[in-house]
């Protein structure tokens, strides 16, 4: 349900046809990517021009200086820049801490002390999936260390360690405050209660095949909606072509000269979208209907960004509204009123 | 003006003056480890100990950090600072029998025997070397990293760092490493190793990406990871 994005997350990048993985063996050119650290693409496939990978960010200043500059080249705020460059590399590259010491004012000594002191940052690059054992009291006493025995056995790798494909980085943590669904398994921030020890496998397994996947059974906040034009109330499914195996909603899209079709994700809660033409990133698009040709446009403006909103009818009572700006997941969804503002 | 008592004497301090720099003024010793009169006060390692406030809510407080308070009572040398101050020094000379600040600070102290495990560390994290390096020689070259036991003293990376001039302050203030570097005057020095060799802060070649109060003492143990 969220126009104008093209691919699910990374799955897509590189295109290039896969190489066999072959470590350490990535072209000179991607030293110049802040991800190659932990990029897992240039492992597998080292025959992509930089160009031609989605992923590629430069290695340059001007993220980072960003990051400082948002928080007004403070010292005080150095632990929240590094909150904020982790979070974007999952790890603290050295160059970032040159650049926030340089920046600050601070020295490269407090800036990496800083670094060390928490556990929440890493010096090193992490994996592309972080599997947090707490072991903290409550869970030690419930099997803590069992289960991250576990996890060490299964990935080869101790506690603190990221396995050589870089996909998972084993980490301990001391109380993840959820004591009582002991013992507790964090995974890229996905819970996982009362894990024990035969338990392990199936959370590597389905960390594999990706936590992100909606799991419509299981989830109750994801559920399919089918929706009509709000102006001629016709059918804007398209059951020819499903999109998270659900028939996707097709609306004509507008962005400056450039028209055509987007298929949206008709499982509420999914922002899996295809399109003919790929809007910007953070640009407003027109939504028409593909039948009677009106602009889909509601007079509310969106919760998150203060784009307009598109509304579109709920079968069955209600309207749902997304928001028209590329890349903004707000949306609301109201089953009372069917009222089209 | 802060006028207090300091063991039953009245006394008068300017304002700020710690307890420390006034039992000092006044004449009363009090042992110190981590205090030095050109560094600030960091309160490391509690053997300047002193009580203040009386009855039961006297308490124990580090005077190289504690500024004096109008109308405080001080002691300095009570039977119970004196107990404190013997459980440091042996707490200390355990993890760190082989310097001889600690050993003469000991003995002064009628420390006769080891009760507890030696550990021979290499540092007590005294923080004297960071403070010399960053308010002395401004370079800010070391410091802290890491905490709790893994807690560490040495440069970022732990690679040779820039700012640092090799100006050997650091191994010069160290008490758990300052003998090693009495090789100017070799009379003071206990093995005399670092007289023949030339001292490692100086000349760095061979071990230039080797900060020396990391490791054992090249010069005592040469030992290059
Ligand atoms: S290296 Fe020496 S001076 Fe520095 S903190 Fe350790 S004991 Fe103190
Ligand atoms: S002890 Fe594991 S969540 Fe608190
Ligand atoms: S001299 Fe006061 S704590 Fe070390």
């Amino acid at each position: 349900m969220q126009p104008t994005k093209t691919r699910g997350g990374r799955s897509g990048a590189p295109r290039a046809a896969e190489a066999p993985a072959a470590l350490g063996t990535y072209r000179g050119i991607c030293s110049t990517c802040i991800h190659a650290p932990t990029c897992a693409y240039r492992l597998k496939s080292t025959e992509v021009a930089i160009w031609e990978c989605d992923l590629f960010e430069s290695y340059e200043t001007p993220s980072l200086l960003e990051i400082v500059e948002r928080h007004g080249r403070k010292r005080g705020a150095v632990i929240a820049m590094l909150e904020e460059i982790q979070a974007k590399y999952g790890y603290l590259p050295t160059h970032a801490l040159q650049v926030v010491a340089e920046n600050t004012g601070a020295s490269m000594v407090d800036v990496y002390a800083v670094a060390t002191f928490y556990r929440a940052f890493s010096l090193k690059p992490r994996g592309r999936h972080l599997v947090s054992v707490c072991l903290g009291t409550a869970c030690h006493v419930r099997g803590g260390p069992g289960v991250a025995k576990e996890f060490e056995r299964h990935l080869g790798i101790p506690a603190g360690e990221t396995t050589d494909d870089r996909e998972f980085t084993l980490d301990t943590v001391n109380c993840l405050g959820a004591c009582a669904l002991g013992p507790v398994v964090v995974v890229d921030g996905h819970y996982f209660p009362h894990v024990g020890i035969k338990d392990v496998e199936d959370i590597l397994a389905h960390t594999l095949t990706g936590l992100d996947k909606v799991e419509v059974e299981g989830d109750r906040r994801i559920f399919p909606i089918e929706v009509n034009c709000p102006r001629c109330n016709h059918s804007l499914m398209d059951p020819s072509h499903l999109i998270d195996g659900y028939p996707a909603i097709r609306v004509t899209v507008s962005h400056g000269h450039t028209h055509g079709w987007l298929k949206l994700s008709s499982l509420y809660g999914s922002y899996n979208v295809e399109a003919e033409h790929e809007a910007p990133k953070d640009a407003v698009v027109n939504f028409f209907c593909p039948h009677c040709h009106a602009e889909l446009r509601g007079a509310a403006a969106c919760p998150e960004c203060g784009a307009p909103m598109v509304p579109m009818v709920v079968r069955g009572g209600g309207v749902v509204q997304i928001c028209s700006r590329r890349g903004c997941k707000g949306h609301m969804l109201d089953v009372s009123g069917t009222a089209v503002a | 003006m802060t006028n207090f008592t300091l063991n039953g004497l009245n006394v008068q301090v300017e304002e700020g003056t710690t307890l420390l720099e006034a039992a000092k003024f006044y004449g009363f010793p009090v042992p110190t480890l981590c205090y030095h009169e050109g560094l600030s006060p960091y309160g490391a390692c509690r053997l300047c100990v002193v009580e203040i406030g009386e009855g039961p809510r006297a308490k124990l407080v580090s005077s190289c950090t504690y500024p004096a308070e109008e109308g405080l009572k001080v002691r300095t040398a009570s039977t119970r600072v004196l107990r404190a101050r013997k459980m440091v020094l042996e707490l200390l000379l355990a993890s760190c029998p082989q310097s001889k600040v600690i050993q003469d600070l000991a003995s002064a102290h009628d420390i006769r025997r080891q009760r507890f495990k030696q550990e021979y560390e290499d540092c007590i994290m005294c923080g004297l070397c960071v403070r010399i390096c960053e308010e002395q020689m401004m370079a800010k070259a070391i410091g802290f990293r890491n905490r709790g036991e893994r807690r560490s003293i040495g440069t970022p990376f732990d690679i040779k760092s820039e700012e640092c001039r090799l100006c050997g302050g650091c191994i010069y203030i160290c008490p758990a490493c300052q003998l090693r570097c009495t090789y100017t005057e070799p009379e003071k020095a206990i093995c005399g190793a670092c007289a023949n060799l030339a001292p490692p802060c100086v000349e760095k070649e061979q071990f230039d990406d080797m900060m020396c109060y990391m490791d054992p003492c090249v010069a005592c143990e040469i030992e290059k990871k």
